[in-house]
């Protein structure tokens, strides 16, 4: 017994990465960024719009947040949908009163199911990014090229119609991603991703139709990954997320770049009656602190492109 | 299969050598930094998935390019702040990838062994010539690119046959991380006769085994390596104990993470009696001092 021969050959094997979508380079090594007004941190509050549908296909995987049990599950089914309807105005509130500025991404399923709540978004000037159909509509490698650029066509065009806007950032559900799709989300017109995990400031991403911007959002400090997959308490998500801060800002501080704080928050989860007092504990920490940049993502993109040579 | 593979024998906790290790220490403190590389499309292995995902399983790769782009500087810097030279379990084909981050770590006089080629390329299925070349490719590497001879061992991915201590023995280690029986240096039983030990390596304290596994709060982490220090420490009064702290940067050098653990390892570096030391220094130690003794009474 033994392996195919070529599980000893490794033909990636050289420098940077085993990949041609980004150059190698590490976040301390690289020339600093200064954010407008002087601040040491920008702030990117992300907050997820999702629809789950009910005949969920879990293909290739079930979504997290998606449903569970058999067909009908109509408990994680209106558990989800209690978000837009309820937690997301508990949140609104909350930003407003801590000023800061939310970004929202959104699946273009939303505009038709609930056009009221991205009127009332579109309408307090809050910035809108895409996230595909709704978070069953998966991009994978099984899916087919055409397939998939008519999912990204359908979603941008659908949102770009109900908003307004250039709607010119992505977020996959999942944060799974096909070999095609940076490419197609280039080729229609999107200019930054939140998809990849692999750095704490954005950086330049190849496609076969010019660079989009990776302005990576964490999913170690999402709510939803510390709340609902590490069965963390509120406050200890509160916790987490201030010491985050504080952190990054100490090494912001310390070596006189610039760094980033992605936050994704989930109205379903933290807009519930017993969760929405972590958030305001995070949001009064976070407004408390001096040298904060709250901003929306597209503009925290647009400060970091003036800086690129 | 085997139902054991005969790697040691038993020996009872309060049976043990009293272990002196240098200056009177009673507790022998290292950190093990895995400095991994993960395939983005890796060679299938019939006998494990290189990622829950299908390819390109973006999220799986993105953390952990996280911990080589991003954390581990900041892990590299703390570890410098408190004195502790890491002992580098290295995915060797990162001197190739990553030159910049082994030549951060020479410039520190940290230890680099043997963690496989990439932590994406399994040991299950490879015959006893296949694993032989691996363990050979991953040793030479490092030789090359850092000037060291490779005395440790921790398999890529823990991912072990019949014959990986063996074969790590006759090309020449020395130790093996790969055991977590004891909280002493034990001696190993391999088909050669050569000389060889364990060096405790705690799979208990992993980062990556709290946060991925176990699923466990940064300060709680700290809570932990604080307890197990204190009994090790307690304990080594009799016989010097190991505490290994083994880390990813990929999970401990997050924004919320790397504080809570700072006050862990200054809690340690603190005390006055513990020997802060690397891998093969303690097995080296245990090897002049303790093996032949060892070996007479338990192998």
């Amino acid at each position: 017994m033994a392996l195919d021969p070529r599980y000893l050959e490794y033909p990636l094997r050289r420098y940077g990465m085993d990949h041609d979508r980004y150059d190698w380079s590490m976040l301390a090594q690289r020339a600093p960024i200064a954010w407008p007004g002087g601040a040491k941190l920008a702030l990117w509050l992300n907050v997820a719009v999702q629809f789950f549908p009910l005949n969920q296909s879990g293909k290739p995987f079930a979504p997290p947040g998606g449903m569970v049990t058999a067909y009908p599950d109509l408990r994680h089914f209106t558990l989800r949908d209690y978000g837009n309807r309820v937690g997301i105005f508990r949140c609104l509130d909350a930003l407003n009163r801590f000023g800061v500025t939310p970004t929202f991404s959104v699946n273009a399923a939303v505009a038709a199911r609930c056009p009221a709540l991205l009127e009332r978004l579109v309408g307090r000037g809050h910035e809108i990014l895409a996230s595909s159909w709704h978070m069953d509509s998966l991009h994978h490698g099984g899916l087919s090229l055409d397939e998939e650029a008519a999912l990204v066509e359908r979603s941008l065009r659908t949102l770009r119609t109900a908003t307004g806007q250039a709607v010119q950032g992505w977020l996959s559900p999942a944060r799974s991603q096909s070999h095609n799709t940076p490419d197609l989300l280039a080729a229609q017109g999107v200019r930054y991703m939140g998809d990849w995990l692999n750095d704490d400031m954005p950086y330049g991403f190849r496609t076969k139709r010019g660079e989009l911007v990776a302005l990576p959002l964490s999913l170690e400090l999402e709510d939803r990954f510390v709340m609902q997959d590490n069965l963390h308490s509120e406050w200890e998500y509160a916790q987490q997320v201030e010491d985050a801060c504080d952190y990054l800002l100490a090494e912001a501080e310390k070596t006189g770049h610039g760094r980033l704080l992605a936050l994704s928050i989930h109205p379903w989860l933290l807009g519930q009656p017993h969760r929405i007092g972590a958030l305001e504990r995070v949001l009064k920490h976070l407004s408390e602190r001096p040298g904060i940049w709250s901003a929306s993502a597209s503009d925290i993109v647009a400060a970091w492109r003036r800086q690129q040579p | 299969m085997r139902e054991d593979l005969g790697l040691y024998d038993y020996r009872p906790w309060d049976q043990r050598l009293p272990i002196r290790w240098p200056n009177g220490a009673k507790v022998a403190f290292w950190v093990a930094p895995n400095i991994e590389f993960y395939e983005l499309e890796p060679a299938p292995n019939p006998h494990r998935k290189a990622w829950p995902r299908p390819v390109p399983d973006i999220q799986g790769y993105g953390t952990r390019d996280y911990g080589n782009r991003v954390g581990h500087m900041r892990m590299m810097e703390l570890l410098e702040k408190y004195g502790v030279r890491g002992s580098v379990s290295l995915s060797t084909a990162l001197c190739e990838h990553h030159p910049e981050i082994i030549e951060l770590c020479k410039a520190r006089d940290w230890e680099f062994f043997s963690h496989g080629i990439y932590n994406t390329r399994y040991a299950y299925g490879m015959d006893e010539a296949q694993e032989r070349a691996m363990v050979e490719d991953s040793m030479r590497t490092i030789a090359q690119h850092t000037g060291q001879r490779c005395a440790g061992y921790l398999a890529p991915a823990l991912t072990h046959t019949e014959r990986t201590l063996d074969l790590f023995s006759e090309a020449g280690g020395l130790y093996t991380c790969d055991l977590f029986h004891d909280d002493q240096p034990t001696p190993v039983r391999v088909r050669s006769g050569k000389p060889f030990v364990s060096v405790p390596y705690s799979l208990e304290l992993n980062d990556t085994i709290v946060y991925v596994v176990n699923r466990i709060e940064p300060r709680r982490y700290r809570d932990m390596i604080k307890q197990a220090f204190d009994r090790l420490y307690q304990e080594g009064e009799q016989g010097g104990t190991v505490l290994c702290v083994p880390l990813h940067a990929y999970q401990v050098s997050h924004p919320h993470r790397l504080r809570a653990f700072e006050e862990a390892l200054a809690y340690v570096v603190g005390h006055s009696d513990v020997w802060v030391t690397t891998g093969r220094e303690i097995a080296e130690y245990y090897l002049e001092h303790y093996y032949e003794q060892a070996v007479g009474e338990w192998l």
